[in-house]
């Protein structure tokens, strides 16, 4: 109660100023509106480097209530440097409730991961974003790129996965692979593995994505058809490692290959630590 | 026969300056005009007018029945994409440097809906062939190409779709003079065999004379003279297209 | 089948103080098909300015041109160009083609069908241009051998109406009968053909009738 009121006398709830999350939730009802288009914002300087997840960390803020109960992962971990430091941050400026438990979260910040426990309705998903325009790499000019999105001219897309046939026989692109949202605008699903494409597509809950520097966010509503693009003759394939997790024996799951000393031994685990973590305790 | 593009009265000023004005004609299907004029005569100017590139204050641009100057911007696009063709100069600009000579040729296939690779493959190796590029060099950028072939390239890229107006903006310009030759019996070729239209500008009379049937002469924004290749070249009723022809060491 | 009514070219040089030349007037002149007609007079009487007018090269100030139903005076660009590519041939005296276009290719242009290089093939052989020659672009040729490409471009294809500006000049005796054998076959077939000839012999072999453009002066 008393670290409560000092948190609060310090920071305004969730760090950003109420007018700042007022900005950022009509950019959020926009992006819904509008699923897979990229909504413009002013983000803010947040106490981390871009690149970081200062586009997340302010979705995150313009959602959060007191009520909520918050889980932070890092390419799938509860664990790792961004994760930790992103949970505290909102610990020390919103004192909202913390869990590592997919299920009992409100809201879960992601950074290129989406859980493997199936996701239920209520729950948000808010994606880290370095990068929100698919087109960028193959067109420079913004102008450019939202006329073609206006336009719904999207040749380019598969132009880029043209260029990765001919150069790897097949479709190398394993994460950040491009998709069509509601058969209109292709998004950039951030830099997730191609193997979570699947779960984007008709997922109950609801995903926001925020690119802090880039200052776009977009969104996925609930149960909204999304689609990875692909050519007839080179279908779009979730991959993963050839593996079962070395800790938990799910040959299910998206795996992390782990080097275990100098000689080149490795190990292939879940890179959903909560996920493993539950079936080793099953 | 119905012209395939019916010019009329076009005008674009920059300010007080005139880029060009009063410029109509007709074009008929398989013919191909050739616009020359010095730098500054608004050839250029009239070029983009025609392409959709730049807007002209005033006339129209009817092609297949069509206002291209009051269409809206996605169907202008769509046309830019499909009947239509735009070969630039530079082949930077017309190319995407970072994408394989494949990818170049393909990216209008795809973009007009082509989702099957191995079609898109075969398509792109057939066009490379028709401009004279080997096979093998389908997965080269075209910063490995020499000049002459990243312009062939922008020309095989452009016509894949089977476009039915070509316009071409010096398409010989910053070439060898031995590389220029060989690119304009190509030209000639393609524009033959697939009854092509097009639109020519350059500041070369012995490109004109062997690509195009019809002949504009511009100067100061002005159509001074227009007809038969052949016969204005060798019969200028104008003043200032004598003095052309007759700067010209030899056409 | 050619038809020149009252024709008058003057040619002004805007660049030389607007001095203006005039070449012919009240040029007229009728070619059934099937007839050969000498075009005569010393040079610069207008011999050449009269057949480029025909051939749609030079523009007529005033008078008509019918030629095969057209007035090539009047015509639009596109219909000169359909008449040249269907109706009219011109044999000039000067080869001008793209550089490093094959012989063959160049004689079997003007013909639109599957053997067109084999005819190419048939009529090079007749006016002796050796095999060897025929991958390679004229423009490296000698004159005579250039003028014997150009008959052979001008005559591959049958064409009801037919202009030849000095078509036996610089050739061998054996090349000028053979080319004589052509305007010959062509006048059978039909066509009508003015032409310019220096060399007497063959244009009274050929020509049924000559006009003297001096009096179009």
């Amino acid at each position: 109660m008393n670290a409560r009121q000092k948190n609060t006398t310090e920071y305004n709830f969730a760090y950003l100023d109420e007018d700042t999350k007022r900005m950022i939730r009509r950019a959020l009802l926009k992006a819904v509106a509008i699923p897979g288009y990229q909504v413009p914002f002013a983000s803010r300087e947040m106490p981390m480097p871009y690149g970081w997840g200062t586009g997340g960390v302010q979705v995150t803020a313009a959602c959060l209530t007191p009520d909520d109960v918050l889980k932070v992962i890092d390419q799938g971990a509860d664990d790792t440097t961004n994760a930790v430091s992103i949970r505290k941050f909102f610990q020390r400026t919103a004192d909202v409730a913390v869990t590592e438990a997919t299920q009992d979260a409100t809201i879960i910040q992601t950074r290129h991961r989406i859980p493997e426990a199936a996701l239920t309705e209520g729950q948000i998903l808010v994606f880290q974003v370095p990068i929100p325009e698919p087109l960028r790499f193959l067109e420079p000019r913004e102008t450019e790129t939202r006329k073609m999105h206006e336009l719904e001219e999207y040749g380019l897309m598969h132009v880029k996965l043209y260029e990765d046939i001919a150069k790897h026989g097949q479709i190398a692109t394993a994460y950040a692979y491009p998709v069509k949202v509601e058969g209109r605008y292709v998004m950039d699903p951030s830099p997730i593995p191609k193997f979570d494409n699947p779960k984007l597509s008709g997922n109950p809950a609801l995903m926001l994505f925020g690119a802090g520097r880039e200052q776009r966010i977009y969104a996925l509503p609930p149960h909204t058809n999304v689609v990875s693009l692909d050519f007839e003759d080179h279908p779009f394939e979730a991959s993963k490692a050839n593996h079962n997790c070395d800790i938990c024996g799910a040959g299910d799951t998206y795996l992390d290959e782990v080097i275990t000393d100098d000689q080149g031994s490795r190990m292939f685990v879940c890179s959903d630590t909560d996920h493993c973590r539950i079936r080793q305790e099953a | 026969m119905q012209p395939l593009l019916q010019v009329k009265d076009i005008r674009k000023t920059y300010g007080p300056r005139i880029g060009c004005t009063d410029v109509s004609f007709d074009l008929y299907p398989g013919e191909v005009m050739g616009i020359v004029g010095e730098s500054g005569s608004g050839k250029s100017t009239l070029l983009s007018c025609l392409a959709g590139h730049a807007q002209p204050d005033t006339g129209a641009v009817i092609f297949d029945g069509r206002d291209t100057v009051t269409m809206p911007e996605p169907e202008r696009r769509m046309l830019a994409r499909t009947d239509w063709a735009y070969v630039h100069q530079n082949p930077r600009d017309g190319l995407r440097m970072g994408v394989s000579a494949g990818g170049n040729v393909g990216e209008r296939l795809m973009a007009v809906g082509a989702r099957n690779y191995g079609t898109i493959r075969d398509t792109a190796t057939d066009w490379l062939g028709r401009v004279e590029i080997n096979a093998d060099r389908i997965d080269d950028r075209p910063s490995q190409f020499s000049g002459g072939m990243q312009q062939r390239l922008q020309i095989a890229r452009n016509l894949v779709t089977g476009p039915r107006l070509v316009f071409m903006d010096e398409p010989t310009g910053g070439l060898d003079v031995s590389v220029q030759a060989r690119l304009l019996d190509l030209l000639r070729g393609l524009v033959r065999r697939m009854g092509l239209s097009a639109i020519i500008v350059t500041h070369d009379l012995a490109v004109v004379r062997l690509l195009a049937d019809r002949l504009m002469v511009m100067k100061g924004g002005h159509v001074v003279e227009q007809g038969l290749t052949d016969q204005v070249l060798d019969d200028p009723q104008h003043a200032y297209t004598q003095l052309l022809v007759s700067s010209v060491l030899q056409v | 089948m050619i038809d020149v009514q009252n024709v008058t070219k003057t040619f002004t040089l805007h660049n030389q103080g607007g001095t203006v030349i005039p070449v012919m007037q009240g040029a007229s002149l009728s070619v059934a098909a099937g007839e050969c007609v000498g075009l005569i007079g010393q040079s610069g009487a207008g011999k050449s300015t009269l057949m480029r007018m025909i051939w749609g090269n030079y523009l007529a100030a005033s008078g008509s041109i019918m030629v095969a139903g057209v007035d090539v005076a009047r015509a639009a660009p596109r219909e000169i160009i359909a008449l040249r590519r269907h109706t009219m041939g011109y044999v000039s005296q000067f080869l001008r083609v793209v550089p490093r276009v094959p012989t063959i290719d160049v004689v079997a242009e003007p013909l639109d069908c599957e053997d067109a290089h084999e005819q190419a093939a048939a009529l090079l052989t007749r006016l002796r241009i050796p095999e060897r020659l025929w991958g390679l672009s004229p423009t490296t040729f000698s004159g005579g051998e250039q003028q014997r490409v150009n008959i052979a471009r001008g005559f591959i294809a049958p064409r009801p109406v037919l202009l030849l500006d000095e078509p036996t000049a610089s050739l061998d005796a054996a090349n000028r009968e053979t080319v004589i054998a052509l305007i010959e076959e062509a006048k059978a077939a039909g066509s009508a053909i003015i032409g310019i000839f220096h060399d007497e012999g063959a244009r009274d072999r050929v020509c049924d009738r000559v006009v003297n453009v001096t009096r179009f002066a």
